[in-house]
């Protein structure tokens, strides 16, 4: 398999019959889960993931008394892949949840100063749980899109006398930019985007690269034992800001 | 800011570097690194033969790599088992690592890096890993180059090289990059923030150029060490 993937990208073919810059068809599905405030159901071919968003009150970070707190938390369920086993989060679950939370956090997307509630004492706390149903490659690009769709559909519930109304809705949160993020990988001096499982075997070295609708960066870790030059540091942005500007066109 | 920083430095000029070689005798290899407070602590044992025996590779060894900090090296204490951070940074310094070793000399084996961060004032996996670069050339093991890094970043809208720790806190922005330098490669890359894409470019030839600069502190650390006595 390895030497037919090698063989065919030499000519600029891949297994699957995509263009090297081609995703596989993307599906989403909005609001898939009813008690979740916010959901999402994300396939990219055929890896499908889903991300589900949980508000809680809760107290906030001493650093950061008037803001809202977000966590972003990923499992491979062993249901996704024969190599998925059951247990606490390994290194690439914990890896992939922190890629999708700072996309997430550091292109400001949340405004999580509006989610304040009582200075120091209590805000909301955003819960995003990532779930990979079925792994065919390219994980943190699908965890990333569904997260950011849960995250634009969520609502938040109505508080009375400082407590929670499950249920019942005050508004949804406040969401104003819109990151996307875009992984391109590195396979002998090919480069790719949206690598399904088998090419993911060889993959030398991957960048996945979040940016928002306003031309910034906000994100960016690279991945794989291997290394990149800067000649294809810059292929792999001009690559993933045109891919990532196609995406954003279906999501917007 | 008013054209200087807050520890009276210039935009691009990094902060003192300390190395210190061979500070652990049980080590196959080892050496302390630092960045002004930041003060990284690795040490090499192997390539030896690797246990359980699943974990074996037949073409190639394996890397492993455990970065720590010590409860004492901020300033609230940091709880000793290894937290999600640490967990991601471990992996990232592995990688950073290992397009440098000649793994594949090795097969079945494996080499064991740990980095100790003994006190912790921003840029700390950079750090470890001009460490461990260290460390595994004095342990012996083939490489195909040192490999350099450091932080980068945007402060007050300027940009500057080799964040400390309350810089890191207030930065906008902070690239963590690393490279094998007389081959030009980049084998960790991390950003946060928001920057365009000038800004980016920007700093990753601040980063590089910087590194050019660790790269010849690593290359006369190691050189003053194997001198021949006149």
């Amino acid at each position: 398999m390895e030497s037919y993937i090698l063989e065919l990208l030499e000519k600029g073919k891949r297994i699957d019959g995509r263009k090297l810059d081609e995703f596989r068809r993307i599906e989403i599905k909005e609001n898939v889960v009813s008690k979740a405030e916010g959901s999402a159901s994300v396939k990219i071919g055929e890896t499908h993931v889903m991300a589900g968003v949980k508000l809680e009150l809760g107290a906030p970070f001493p650093d950061s008394p008037n803001e809202g707190i977000l966590v972003v938390n990923a499992e491979f369920t062993p249901l996704a892949s024969p190599e998925f086993e059951p247990g606490p989060p390994g290194e690439d679950e914990i890896e992939l949840a922190r890629v999708v939370d700072r996309g997430i956090r550091e292109s400001e997307c949340i405004e999580l100063e509006k989610l304040c509630i009582q200075p120091g004492e209590k805000v909301w706390c955003i819960f995003v749980d990532i779930s990979v149903l079925n792994h065919h490659g390219n994980l943190l690009d699908a965890s990333a899109l569904a997260s950011f769709i849960a995250l634009k559909n969520t609502r938040i519930p109505k508080v009375e006398d400082g407590k929670m109304v499950r249920g019942e809705y005050q508004g949804i949160l406040p969401v104003v930019h819109t990151p996307i993020t875009v992984s391109v990988a590195k396979i002998g001096k090919n480069l790719l985007v949206d690598t399904n499982f088998e090419e993911e075997k060889i993959v030398e070295s991957k960048v996945c690269v979040t940016t928002r609708e306003d031309g910034k960066i906000c994100a960016v870790q690279k991945q794989g034992s291997g290394y990149i030059s800067f000649e294809e540091l810059e292929e792999i942005l001009d690559l993933s800001f045109e891919k990532a500007k196609e995406i954003r066109k279906m999501v917007e | 800011m008013n054209g200087k920083r807050i520890d009276g430095r210039e935009a691009n000029e990094m902060r003192k570097v300390e190395v210190k070689l061979d500070v652990i005798s049980r080590a196959d290899g080892s050496a302390e690194f630092a960045f002004g407070k930041t003060r990284a602590l690795a040490c090499v044992y192997g390539p030896k033969a690797l246990y359980p025996k699943h974990l074996q590779e037949y073409e190639k060894g394996i890397l492993r790599c455990r970065y720590s900090m010590a409860p004492y090296s901020v300033d609230e204490r940091k709880p000793p088992a290894p937290d999600r951070r640490s967990i991601e940074l471990s992996k990232v310094i592995r990688l950073a690592l290992e397009p440098a070793i000649f793994l594949e000399d090795y097969p079945k084996t494996g080499i064991d890096v740990y980095i100790e961060i003994t006190e912790a004032d921003g840029s700390t996996r950079v750090t470890a890993i001009n460490a461990a670069s260290l460390a595994l050339a004095l342990a012996g093991i083939p490489m195909r180059d040192l490999v350099c890094a450091c932080s980068v970043g945007k402060i007050d809208n300027t940009l500057v090289v080799d964040l400390n720790g309350k810089e890191d806190n207030f930065s906008e922005a902070d690239v963590v990059f690393a490279m094998m330098p007389s081959k030009g490669k980049i084998t960790l890359l991390q950003m946060d923030g928001v920057l365009t894409r000038e800004e980016f470019n920007k700093l990753i030839e601040m980063a590089k150029q910087n590194c050019y600069k660790i790269y010849e502190i690593q290359k006369n650390a190691l050189k003053e060490k194997y001198k021949v006595s006149e």
